[in-house]
């Protein structure tokens, strides 16, 4: 049996530790690529979303590669496309794909389900095993997404920045050849040193920008082009409201951290949104309020094309935004997103965020003065 | 002798240059169509300007545009920035006060609010084509009339019709329907300059703090129908600069000026690369799984820039080479 899984950020790379511990044979999909995105796209709905098509390029991918068996998840929201599993499943076999399939829910519901599936892919009845296998997947994802904002933080502050990038590059180049948690997490060790040791500028402040929207927009970095990198070029760090450990914590009610942090969100974004849109719409209205409360310079909102609980929330922050007086940006994506444009968009926002410092020093300094 | 600078916008329909004085006045402009050929199109505008202008004393040289990377590989620039901050320069720079600025190209579309000569925000639209200067052109020679004068054709309109319809595609549909129920042409194309104007109202206007005054930019500025429907729209009056087809350029001009200023000189590479061959080669990278296409600018034999690389293999390479060289 050879698994294999859709790609979202860092989650590969726990996915990977715990299967491999539990002596499963684990087939990555390469990164997502503009090729991944053609693929996905010649075979999916056309108008269904973008995380879905590169869902479905992952698993051909992988497919060719020599995966067997597809670990399918739910839907990246609890929106209109709840039913993701269904819909990927249904486009493989119509393809004519010869391969296993396990499917993972989001445990709200039927935690048994859950449990039978997590059975099947551990290839083991043993909960003992299953449950250290997941509780060292968890260590190695928050290890991971640990290490993804030391990078973000450290490349605003490096006086090389590209120094930071190839670290970065290394580290998910040799993340294919290490196997098995502890290989894993002394990967994440190491690489964490050498981020460490990358010489800074002198500067005592920096500019901070909050990322908030639909999940999977926020942590793929192929999806969002690279946000976080090209910020961290302009010497802001980046901070992303969720994260899958967020997410993970928060799903499977482990720990109240993660609990506690969306009650905030939603206690946030009550007097704007009262009821649940779908998705993360209200985790994102949530976010930027918090985020402009905490003193950020500024916050941007990203998004799939047509996703829905996303267009809601996007409708609700130019109120935010005035109320609390934080800019903020909303940027979207889809397959045809030109990186000019996009990037226009950012480097414009830096320029304003940049000059809004400047003013309020100015400010400050007249009203001491 | 007099000092000048030079700003440069390249997009993807037309290459502009200007060249102002100390005291930010244009003193030749050039606007070209790219035509995909950015390089040849940069060489003949330069050339151009310096046929005309003997030999001024470029003290500055700024790029904005889609292409600002490109044209500040080839002509040496002092300042690259984004189309929104310059257009926003040029336009305070026209009107000092202004908080809102309305731009409407021939590839895409802009708004920007500001306050006390800050961008406070903004929006661009490079997809939707109903918003645009083509959509337009398009319209006017379906019409068989010169695009000039399509302004004063709506002017003349006593009886707008409303053309309905959020895209391009639905507008024209209806235009076409209009037509054949016997509305006269004047009713017609005012309707479209409203209908224009309501899509970019409803677009990127959308959540966006609208204040006089309010400054309109951009080729489609010429359009004297568009101008009132605005009007008629925000009701307030709308401020038109004499340069408003050049402004991108005219900001990056600006900006460049006050680059130059403090840092004290200039990174121009001077006439004489009109004389250079230049080549785009693409690159396909198959070392590691990203696959990047990167993209090399070859100047007479010699690589002088690549980009399109994720892990900064190949712009590191080049930056070695230069090293080796100096
Ligand atoms: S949250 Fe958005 S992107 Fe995700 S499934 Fe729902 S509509 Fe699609
Ligand atoms: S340029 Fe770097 S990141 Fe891109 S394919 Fe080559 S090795 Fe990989």
């Amino acid at each position: 049996m050879k698994i294999t899984f859709p790609h979202m950020g860092n989650v590969y790379i726990a996915g990977k530790g715990m299967l491999e511990d539990l002596g499963r044979e684990v087939i990555l999909p390469p990164p997502c690529s503009k090729k991944t995105l053609e693929i996905g796209t010649k075979y999916s709905p056309e108008s269904i979303c973008l995380p879905l098509k590169i869902n479905i390029g992952n698993y051909i991918e992988s497919i060719e590669r020599g995966a067997d068996t597809i670990l399918l998840t739910g839907s990246c929201g609890p929106c209109r496309y709840g039913f993701y599993s269904v819909i990927e499943k249904n486009i493989l076999q119509e393809l004519g794909y010869n391969v296993d399939f396990i499917v993972f829910d989001p445990p709200e519901g039927k935690p048994s389900k859950l449990l039978n599936s997590f059975k099947k892919a551990a290839g083991t009845d043993n909960a003992i095993k299953i449950f250290k296998g997941f509780y060292k997947g968890k260590k190695i994802i928050e290890k991971a997404d640990n290490l993804t904002k030391l990078s973000n933080i450290k490349r605003a502050h490096a006086l090389y920045p590209e120094k930071v990038d190839n670290i970065m590059h290394d580290f998910y180049k040799n993340i294919e050849d290490v196997h098995g948690s502890n290989e894993i997490l002394s990967l994440i060790n190491y690489t964490s040193k050498k981020i460490n040791s990358v010489k800074e500028k002198k500067q005592s402040e920096y500019m901070k920008v909050g990322i908030v929207g639909e999940i999977y927009t926020i942590i793929e970095p192929f999806v969002n082009l690279e946000i976080e990198k090209k910020l961290g070029h302009f010497g802001i760090e980046v901070e992303k409201s969720l994260t899958p450990s967020k997410w993970l914590s928060h799903h499977m009610g482990l720990g109240n951290i993660g609990i506690s942090e969306e009650r905030k969100k939603w206690k946030a974004a009550k007097p704007y949104l009262r009821t649940l849109v779908g998705g993360h719409g209200r985790e994102t209205v949530g976010s930027a309020i918090l985020y402009a409360k905490e003193d950020y310079d500024g916050v941007i909102q990203i998004l799939p094309f047509n996703c829905m609980p996303e267009i809601v929330a996007e409708s609700i922050l130019p109120t935010v935004q005035k109320d609390y007086d934080i800019p903020i940006l909303t940027l979207v994506v889809d397959e045809m997103t030109g990186e000019a444009g996009y990037l226009t968009r950012l480097e414009a926002f830096v320029d304003l965020l940049k000059k809004r410092r400047e003013e309020k020093k100015n400010g400050e300094l007249l009203l001491r003065g | 002798m007099e000092n000048y600078y030079l700003g440069v916008d390249v997009g993807s329909v037309s290459t502009n240059l200007v060249v102002i004085d100390e005291n930010n006045e244009v003193v030749i402009k050039k606007y070209l169509r790219t035509q995909g050929k950015p390089i040849k199109v940069l060489q003949k505008g330069l050339n151009e300007i310096k046929q005309k202008s003997g030999n001024l004393k470029i003290k500055g040289v700024g790029t904005t545009g889609s292409g600002r990377q490109l044209a500040s590989v080839i002509l040496g620039s002092d300042i690259v920035k984004n189309e929104i901050t310059t257009h926003a320069v040029a336009a305070i720079q026209f009107k000092k006060d202004v908080k809102t600025v309305l731009e409407i190209g021939g590839q895409d579309s802009k708004i920007i609010t500001l306050k006390d000569s800050i961008v406070t925000d903004f929006a661009m639209n490079t997809v939707c084509a109903a918003g645009t200067g083509s959509f337009l052109d398009r319209q006017a020679s379906r019409l068989g009339i010169d695009i000039k004068d399509f302004g004063n054709y709506a002017l003349n309109s006593k009886n707008p019709v409303r053309i309905a319809g959020r895209c391009a595609v639905f507008a024209e549909s209806d235009m076409i329907h209009k037509q054949q129920l016997g509305h006269n042409q004047e009713d017609i194309i005012r309707g479209l300059c409203e209908a224009l104007v309501r899509n970019y109202l409803n677009n990127i206007g959308k959540g966006k703090d609208i204040k006089p005054p309010i400054v309109f930019q951009g080729g489609v500025a010429a359009n004297v129908g568009i101008k009132k429907a605005f009007e008629n729209a925000l009701q307030t009056e709308i401020y038109i600069p004499k340069h408003h087809d050049v402004m991108g350029a005219i900001g990056s001009a600006i900006l460049s000026k006050e680059e130059v200023k403090k840092k004290g000189r200039s990174k121009f590479k001077g006439f004489n690369i009109t004389d250079l061959n230049y080549k785009v080669r693409g690159i396909d990278c198959n070392d590691c799984a990203n696959m990047c296409e990167i993209i090399e600018i070859v100047a007479d034999k010699k690589t002088i820039a690549r980009w399109g690389d994720k892990c900064g293999k190949w712009t590191n390479a080049l930056k070695g080479e230069d090293q080796e060289l100096a």
